[in-house]
Formats: C-alpha cells, sequence, structure tokens
C-alpha cells in the first residue's frame, strides 16, 4: 500500500499544480482537470507500461494515450510532468507565449508524451483505435487508452468509432470516459441527454464496465484491473467513470461553472488551503 | 509547338489504384483506408493483394481520418480513399486537426474531383478542393493530369514524410505523359517552350492546355505550356522563369477561381513580378449534372477557353 500513498500525494500535488497553472494565466480548464485527477494518476502511476525517459512518436512496445478531450491539458500535464516526461518545472510555462504546453494539447511543439493534438472534440476515439489497429499489425501486445468526457458524446464522429471498433474487434483498447454530468452550457441530461450510456455502449457491442468512484484512486486502478481481463476477448472495452467535475476544491464541485474558468488570488488561496503540499510546487 | 500523342483514354483514379498496388508489394508499411467507394477509387487491387493492410470503415470519412492519423502512431504510412469532396470539405476540421497540426504522415487520396464527376452533380462536384488544403501549414497538394502522372505521384508521395492530398478524377482522360516516368514533388513539368504567354495548367487541363497550345500555334502564338501537378509546394523557379520571358500568363484549372493554382500563381507574381494574368477555372458557381465534356464546355472549361484568355491577356502585356 505504500504505493497507493504515494499516489495519493501525487493526486494532492497535481491538484494544487491545476489551480496554480490556469489562475496563473487566468484561463484554462480546472473542473474536468480535477474530476479526472485519480484518473491520470492510476493510468500513468500504476497501469501503463510506458517509457517517460524516452519518449518516441512511434510508442512501440509500450502502452499508448489519448486524451480527446484535450481542454482538460492542465492535468494531463501535471502528471505527465510528473511521471517524467518533462520537467515539472515547465508547468509554470502553461498557456504562455512560446511554450510547448499549449492551451490544448498538441505534438505541434514537440512535447514529450503527447502523440496527438486534440481539442476539436470527438476526434480521440478515431485516432486510439488507428493506434490499437498498428499495434496489432506490428505484433505488438500492448494496450491502448483513451479519455473522453460525457458532453464530448455529442459528437458525431465518436459514435462512427464506435461502430467501427466493435465491428472490427478492436479489443486492444480501453476506452473510458470522464461521466461528470456537466459540460459548459449546464447539466448534460439538459443540454443533449445521453439517456442510457452504458446500454448505448452495450448495443454497439463494446464490454462495458461502470465505475461510481472515479475519485476513489484505489477502485479506479481496480476498473483499469477489471478492464484488462477482457481485453483480447473481440470487444472494445468501455469504462463509465462517475466523476465529480472540479473535485478536492469545494466551491468548484456541484457546478458546472468551473467548467473553463479560472479562480482569482481569493479563490486560489481558498483551493490551495484545502490541498496541502505534498512533493512540493513547481 | 511540341507534338504530344496519346494511344489510349485512361482514368486518373486508375492511375492511382495501379500506384497503390504496386506500393503494397514494395513498402510493408503502406496501409489504405476506404469509406465504402472502393471499386470507385479502384482500391481492389489492394484490397485483395493486402486484406490484411485494407481497412473498409464504412460511410464514415471522419472516422476514417482519425483512424489514418491513429495508424501512423507506430510507422504506417496510410492511404485514405473516398471521393474529394468526402476528403476535404466534409472532414476539414479532422484533417487540419489530427493529421495537418499533429504532423501525420497521412496520404489523403481523393478521385472524382471537380465538374467531371459528371451527371452526379453539384452535391458531389467539389470545385474548393485546392483551396481548403492549400491553407493548411505544410499539407503537399498534388493534381496529376493522366494515368500515368498519377500513377507516379501516387509512389512518389508514400516517399515524402508528411501529410499529402493526392487529388484526381473520374474520366477517361488522354494518356499522354511517359510511363513509369519519374515524378518529382513540387517540380514543375515544362510541356513547351514558348514566347508569347505562359499557360500553367494542372490535372485534367493540362492536356486541354496542350490542345489550345496547338490551336495558338495555328495562329501564330507561341504558348509555353507547364503542367503544375504540385499546387502546394508551387514551383516559383520554375513560373517566374518563364513569366520572365513571356510577360503574361494564363492558369488553367478544375476548381474554383477563387483559391486555386491561380490565386497561388497570382500571389507569387503579385509579390516577385507582377504580371498580366487571367483565369480559366470556375467563376463562383457551383457544378450540375451533364456529361463531363458538357460540363467542360458550359463553364468555360475548355482548350477554346484558354485559347481565348491568352488572346486578351497578351493585349494587357
Amino acid at each position: 500500500m505504500a504505493k497507493i500513498e504515494e499516489l495519493k500525494k501525487l493526486s494532492t500535488q497535481v491538484r494544487r499544480d491545476i489551480v496554480r497553472m490556469v489562475h496563473a494565466v487566468n484561463s484554462g480548464h480546472p473542473g474536468g482537470s480535477l474530476g479526472c485527477v485519480e484518473y491520470f494518476v492510476a493510468l500513468y502511476g500504476e497501469v501503463m507500461k510506458h517509457n517517460p525517459q524516452n519518449f518516441t512518436m512511434d510508442g512501440k512496445n509500450e502502452d499508448l494515450f489519448f486524451l480527446s478531450n484535450g481542454h482538460i491539458s492542465p492535468v494531463y500535464y501535471s502528471v505527465l510532468a510528473h511521471s517524467g516526461y518533462f520537467p515539472v518545472k515547465e508547468l509554470n510555462t502553461f498557456r504562455k507565449i512560446n511554450t510547448r504546453l499549449q492551451g490544448h494539447p498538441t505534438t505541434h511543439d514537440g512535447l514529450p508524451g503527447v502523440r496527438i493534438a486534440s481539442g476539436s472534440l470527438g476526434q480521440g476515439m478515431s485516432v486510439a483505435i488507428g493506434a490499437a489497429l498498428t499495434k496489432k499489425l506490428n505484433g505488438d501486445n500492448h494496450t491502448v487508452y483513451s479519455l473522453h468526457g460525457d458532453g464530448e458524446l455529442q459528437e458525431g464522429q465518436i459514435w462512427e468509432a464506435t461502430l467501427y471498433a466493435a465491428a472490427n474487434k478492436v479489443d486492444n483498447y480501453i476506452a473510458t470516459v470522464d461521466y461528470n454530468g456537466r459540460q459548459i452550457d449546464g447539466d448534460v441530461d439538459k443540454i443533449l441527454s445521453l439517456g442510457n450510456l452504458k446500454a448505448k455502449f452495450e448495443a454497439f457491442g463494446w464490454t462495458v464496465l461502470e465505475n461510481h468512484e472515479g475519485n476513489n484512486l484505489e477502485s479506479v486502478i481496480t476498473s483499469f484491473n477489471t478492464a484488462k481481463t477482457y481485453l483480447g476477448k473481440g470487444k472494445p472495452i468501455m469504462v463509465i467513470m462517475k466523476t465529480e467535475m472540479g473535485q478536492g476544491v469545494d466551491y468548484m464541485m456541484g457546478t458546472h461553472k468551473w467548467h473553463g474558468s479560472a479562480p482569482n488570488d481569493e479563490q486560489l488561496k481558498k483551493a490551495l488551503d484545502q490541498l496541502p503540499v505534498t512533493l512540493g510546487d513547481y | 509547338m511540341k507534338k504530344y500523342t496519346f494511344t489510349e483514354k485512361k482514368d486518373t483514379r486508375s492511375g492511382f489504384g495501379a500506384g497503390l498496388s504496386e506500393l503494397g508489394k514494395i513498402n510493408p508499411d503502406v496501409v489504405a483506408l476506404c469509406a465504402d467507394l472502393t471499386g470507385s477509387l479502384k482500391m481492389d487491387a489492394f484490397q485483395k493483394e493486402h486484406p490484411e493492410r485494407f481497412f473498409q470503415v464504412g460511410i464514415a470519412e471522419a472516422n476514417m481520418m482519425g483512424i489514418a492519423a491513429g495508424l501512423t502512431i507506430g510507422g504506417k504510412i496510410p492511404f485514405t480513399g473516398t471521393f474529394a469532396n468526402f476528403s476535404t470539405g466534409r472532414v476539414y476540421d479532422q484533417i487540419r486537426q489530427s493529421i495537418a497540426y499533429s504532423e501525420k504522415n497521412v496520404k489523403i487520396c481523393a478521385s472524382h474531383a471537380g465538374l467531371t464527376l459528371g451527371e452526379d452533380g453539384a452535391t458531389h462536384q467539389i470545385l474548393e478542393d485546392i483551396g481548403l488544403m492549400k491553407m493548411l501549414p505544410h499539407m503537399v497538394v498534388v493534381n496529376p493530369c493522366d494515368y500515368n502522372q498519377t500513377k507516379a505521384a501516387t509512389l512518389a508521395i508514400a516517399k515524402h514524410e508528411g501529410p499529402v492530398y493526392l487529388r484526381f478524377g473520374r474520366p477517361a482522360v488522354p494518356n499522354f505523359t511517359e510511363t513509369n516516368g519519374t515524378f518529382e514533388i513540387g517540380k514543375a513539368v515544362m510541356l513547351n517552350e514558348g514566347t508569347d504567354v505562359t499557360i500553367i495548367a494542372t490535372g485534367h487541363l493540362v492536356w486541354k492546355a496542350i490542345e489550345a497550345g496547338e490551336k495558338l500555334a495555328g495562329k501564330g502564338i507561341s504558348a509555353e505550356i507547364i503542367n503544375i501537378h504540385t499546387i502546394k509546394p508551387l514551383d516559383n523557379e520554375a513560373i517566374l522563369k518563364s513569366v520572365r520571358k513571356t510577360r503574361c500568363v494564363v492558369t488553367a484549372e478544375e476548381h474554383q477561381m477563387n483559391g486555386g493554382l491561380g490565386d497561388s500563381v497570382a500571389q507569387l507574381l503579385s509579390r516577385h513580378l507582377p504580371t498580366p494574368q487571367e483565369f480559366v477555372a470556375v467563376n463562383d458557381s457551383f457544378g450540375e449534372s451533364g456529361t463531363p465534356d458538357e460540363l467542360m464546355t458550359k463553364y468555360g472549361l475548355d482548350s477554346i477557353n484558354i485559347v481565348q484568355a491568352v488572346e486578351l491577356v497578351m493585349k494587357r502585356k
């Protein structure tokens, strides 16, 4: 359990990084980032076999991750940095001129860890499927992961990809939906309801797992481990992961208002008071 | 006027199919994707010869572009195939973000471009694709003129690292370039040296330019004819060298006047060598149903239109 405790400390530090990053440039997306901390910490700290010190675009003989909802770049960047892909102090450049840490992730500036640009929603599942197909062609028995927002599922391309992955038995692939129920304009149910999401993916032919505790690190790791037992069985795998937008900062929880807004100085202090320094600030 | 002959008419899409089949044999990293138009794109041979490297994605072009981007991660060289309309306008954002901005080595291969798609009409006759694609940073845009050149271009783009848009068409047109000729991306092909006017043509308009050159020779006008098979990067040196000599230019393309080859040439000349220019292109209009020949006549893309444009531009020197 020593490692779990370390990963929990990392989770708290990542949350500090997120609110400090968006505060520093008065822009960015803290809500979804805070909600997906456990997902990223589990994936990069425990689940994936990956090579942060020797990043290659081709990523042969390692697991791959694709972030489809690119606006939650703060959590992605923080976890990549703490995993060793690039110096943690570079988080200080987020969204600033000449940075590799663009508002939305990109390969364009050579940031290690990023293999596709994302931001315009709905594209990451197709990309992940392509990467999974190449792994099969290459005889590379590693897994491809992707993360999607629930609001993002309103994009039609997602359903093209969902159909394709099942029809073509893309079974070296574990997708996850960040099911926080909120998007910019309000509750997903009010904007454009997804209906019974589990039934939808099952009807498309996927293996679907649900995790109702997406902000519980042990639970997220258990979900990944369960999902892995379905690899290679002829179906793509979807984890519907219930999270809380803004998790860890009380005033950012229970609302969609912090989807894409940065805290001011006073709000930052209030947030950091709830998130003690664990590994040191960048 | 140099004499050009051909033994048969062939469709450029078949040149693509032949090139792709050959690539399949010589390059194990080449993979192909198609959105339910395998027969129309002439991708059947590759599909039959390399079923494990062929991905039928169904009528889902956005997904096809994303999958193609992903396939590059791990070293594959994906060739996507569908009509030009569905290869560009329908999937512009996918190409922009997942392929162009992400610097993925995807070859976007687009058939049935322009009016010569014919009877299906304007919904399928894209005339904006060159403009859309050339605006994307670092996208290479190739529009070969006949079967042999399309086959050669297909082989050549596999060796280029980075995204490429390869545009070709449906109808059988004179196949006059060299069999198994070389194809150098970004290198203009001088078809006829002349002194009075430079005609710069791309795609199906190249043969029309040759026909126009013969008509002009009969009128005592010496036309220099350049085949620009690569619209981006444009062969600036070849164009400037020719125009310095002739001091007037006609561009010819099966595309909107806005955003096409003519625009690229005008931009080059306005910066380096301001020169009278006339444009043979579709003038701010959609197409319609009809035979390819009827459409090329109605929309002013025939050899006679090039002749008229030459006579007009020479008066402006």
